[in-house]
């Protein structure tokens, strides 16, 4: 075995003379490679005309233009709008951000839930680390279908119909008709509050920056509290009175609830079962990244003089973070691809209304699923790449 | 042991000197701060109230014996339910007089497995060509029957947690040695093999496996000729095998990016080629350095198979929503669940003690 790749760039090199300059290895590597190209197109190429003929019977032909068509069909659950007269395209992005939000919002609470129970399993209390232990072995082995399935089905369809709801505070209400919470509305337009926060975050963004290069150049730390606070309190005062903010609390009307927003029994059964799995998971990595940091540095670091909580945010979560964010990225990858569960409980994903729903209506299964698929390896490469970027600017600097 | 206690000190009696010990390990583990008195004590309630709830619940007022959901009471479990439709979880509608293939077909696999496992095995070889060419043929004539006097069980009978278990063992069998060529291929001095191999995983890995699922069950039959039969269990198997063929193939990579270079090298200099190197030389030492990487695998997997639900196969999950949809027995969704829970967590916490030994074991042996 000599090493990859030798051969080849030079065949590339010198495609005159082919024949005569190569040794029998590599001719034969040649031959396989030849021979499983062509067993691979045969194969393609039979595989197509079954496709063409396939098509023909259903009288289809391959092609976008379906996505015109007007669905006719309603989506129990949108973030935004949708009536059944849209198109099949419009369908296409209403699954996409449902799948979207359900990523979202189960990755920000299996995160904080798995980083409290991974420190809590390291706690040098006794009970608290057992029961870290006992949650992580316990939800770990079960199937994520089955938690799904158990927060749907059993959860929360034992809580008390909406008349007897639940009342926490006065503000969350849990009912078997879902989860209703108080809801931030302002008369803005989303496009103005795009605007207006991604103005905020590309100025904290500014100042942080420049408060680093400082850093970095003099040694001296640069307040930026006070400025982000400025700008946060000056964001929000805007929206307040431009946009005449106002909290709108759930309350009891009749059978159901009006004001706040609603989250249906599937939309949350599928976040808390992805956040009580995947936490599982996260906690295990955090426990992982903070024990592989050598006792030596936490020893140094005391020895210096520093504190429990300067140990901790200087030295210790900088250098577990390194070994943390490439399995926690995987693991949000596995969260991203986990939630495609919703379509099991009709949760109107895009697995849920474009794979099932739109296929059967339309036929069109090589169209959809190509879709489909394109979005998922999108959704996956866009977080290994992201990840990436994070572990560089990670990396250890070696001099 | 009353002659120490009397003739010495109090304090130096074993038993006070051992309640000593506890004492302090509590003051030291359970009240060392105290935040720790309040984090110990919320522990401690909260597990007694776990326990008060479940207890009666599972327990005291749970019902075992009854012919339908009024012999249950409404605030306790109705294990009824199971104990009446045992049968249906673990073997689906495949009929009763022929369960029995069913079960050998599990217990070869189980032998097998462990015969492998085994550190002393003889002919440890002809066990591996047996799991992985021999045993897929063998379990399918005996679970489908219609040749040396089986009678004929068609797919649609298969069902309950037999079936996702045997999606599971399907999906491992059958994909070791698909994972195994696209391992090599991926590593292949080729441009050509190592392209396709890596779009091939890299592919199938970016995809949840409910896609590849509907990929399986609605692309497939497309690319196969007009009025082409299919089995519904077949399309699921073959999704399954799709992805984790996928996921297996990145384990073996594994495994042989830790034999260190100088083996391969050492086979060439005493003039072994490519397939002999492998046969003989890194293949074995790959396959001990990834069996608890293949047992995560295996975990993983069989949590997964339960998703064939959305292809409408009577898989162990599917059962119990038919169960708890009956009259007789509706709504006992909690009591199906529990059942199917612990058996999962049975399997999976085993496998998972299982290959953190080995683990430790293998860490063990690479510092020796």
């Amino acid at each position: 075995m000599t090493s990859t790749g030798l051969s080849t760039p030079q065949i590339a090199a010198r495609p005159v003379t082919l024949g005569r300059n190569l040794t029998g290895r590599q001719r034969r590597h040649i031959l396989y490679q030849a021979a499983f190209l062509l067993v691979l197109c045969a194969l393609l190429w039979l595989a197509w005309r079954n496709v063409e003929a396939n098509l023909a019977v259903r009288k289809l032909a391959l092609g976008f233009s379906f996505l015109r068509q007007e669905a006719g069909f309603g989506i129990s659950f949108s973030i935004i709008p949708y009536a059944e007269t849209d198109t099949y395209l419009r369908v296409f992005v209403v699954g996409l951000s449902n799948t979207l939000l359900i990523a979202l919002l189960g990755i920000i609470a299996a995160t904080l839930l798995g980083f409290a129970i991974g420190i809590a399993r390291l706690s040098p209390n006794w009970a608290v680390a057992k029961a870290a232990l006992v949650y992580i072995e316990t939800v770990r082995n079960l199937p994520l279908l089955l938690h799904v399935l158990i927060w749907y089905n059993v959860v929360i369809r034992s809580l008390p119909p909406s008349r007897q709801a639940v009342n926490l505070l006065d503000a969350v209400f849990l009912s078997n008709r879902g989860i209703f919470v108080p809801s931030l509305e302002t008369s803005l337009g989303w496009e103005t509050l795009a605007l207006l926060v991604g103005g905020a975050v590309a100025a904290i963004a500014g100042i942080l920056r420049r408060a680093r290069r400082r850093r970095e150049e003099t040694g001296q730390p640069t307040r930026v509290a006070i400025p982000i606070v400025f700008i946060l309190a000056g964001a929000l005062l805007l929206v307040a009175g431009w946009g005449q903010l106002r909290v709108s609390w759930p309350a009891l009307q009749g059978f159901n609830f009006s004001g706040g927003m609603a989250l249906s029994p599937e939309l949350s059964a599928l976040v808390v079962a992805l956040a009580v799995y995947n936490a599982s998971f996260i906690a295990e990595l955090v426990r992982g990244s903070i024990e592989a940091i050598g006792k030596g540095q936490r020893e140094a670091a005391a020895a210096l003089g520093l504190d429990r909580g300067r140990i901790l945010k200087l030295v210790i979560i900088p250098q577990a973070m390194r070994v943390l964010v490439p399995p926690l990225t995987n693991q949000y990858l596995h969260l991203v691809k986990a939630s495609s569960l919703a379509t099991v409980i009709g949760y109107p994903d895009l697995v849920n209304v474009f794979v099932g729903t739109s296929l059967n209506q339309t036929g069109r299964a090589i169209e959809i699923m190509a879709m489909t698929m394109a979005v998922y390896l999108v959704l996956s490469l866009a977080i290994t790449g992201l990840s990436n970027l994070q572990s560089r600017r990670l990396r250890l600097v070696e001099r | 042991m009353t002659a120490v206690v009397n003739s010495s000190r109090v304090e130096r009696s074993p038993a006070i000197a051992q309640l000593r010990r506890r004492l302090a390990w509590a003051r030291a583990n359970l009240f060392a701060r105290p935040i720790d008195v309040l984090l110990t004590s919320t522990i401690a309630a909260a597990a007694v109230a776990l326990l008060w709830a479940i207890v009666p619940w599972a327990f005291i007022d749970a019902v075992w014996v009854g012919e339908n959901r009024a012999a249950c009471r409404p605030d306790a479990a109705c294990w009824a339910f199971i104990v009446n439709r045992g049968g249906q979880f673990l073997y689906g509608f495949y009929p009763q007089p022929e369960r029995w293939r069913v079960n050998a077909v599990f217990l070869i696999f189980a032998v097998s497995v462990f015969l492998l496992l085994r550190r002393d095995t003889p002919g440890k070889r002809v066990v591996a060509f047996f799991l992985l060419l021999v045993f897929p043929i063998l379990g399918y004539v005996l679970l489908h029957g219609g040749v040396a006097g089986l009678s004929r069980v068609t797919t649609d009978k298969w069902g309950g947690l037999s079936l996702t278990l045997l999606l599971g063992v399907a999906g491992i069998v059958v994909s070791f040695p698909i994972a195994i060529v696209l391992a090599l291929g991926r590593q292949s001095e080729m441009p050509l093999f190592r392209w396709a191999s890596i779009a091939y995983i890299e592919i199938c890995r970016g995809l949840p496996l409910i896609a590849v699922l509907f990929m399986a069950r609605i692309l497939l039959p497309y690319a196969f000729p007009v009025g082409s039969e299919f089995d519904p269990l077949a399309l699921a198997v073959t999704g399954i095998i799709l992805f984790e063929s996928a996921y297996l193939a990145e384990v073996f990579r594994g495994g042989f990016q830790a034999i260190p270079k100088g083996q391969a090298e050492a086979a060439a200099a005493i003039g072994f080629g490519y397939w002999r190197t492998a046969i003989y030389v890194t293949l074995p030492q790959m396959l001990r350095v990834v069996v608890p990487g293949v047992v995560n695998n295996a975990i993983a997997l069989v949590k997964n198979t339960t998703l064939v639900v959305i292809l409408g196969l009577f898989e162990v999950l599917n059962i119990v929503a038919a169960g708890a949809a009956d009259p007789d027995w509706l709504g006992l969704h909690a009591e199906g669940y529990v059942f199917v829970g612990l058996v999962f967590w049975g399997l999976c916490f085993a496998m998972s003690r299982y290959s953190q030994s080995l683990e430790r074991e293998l860490k063990a042996a690479e510092r020796s």
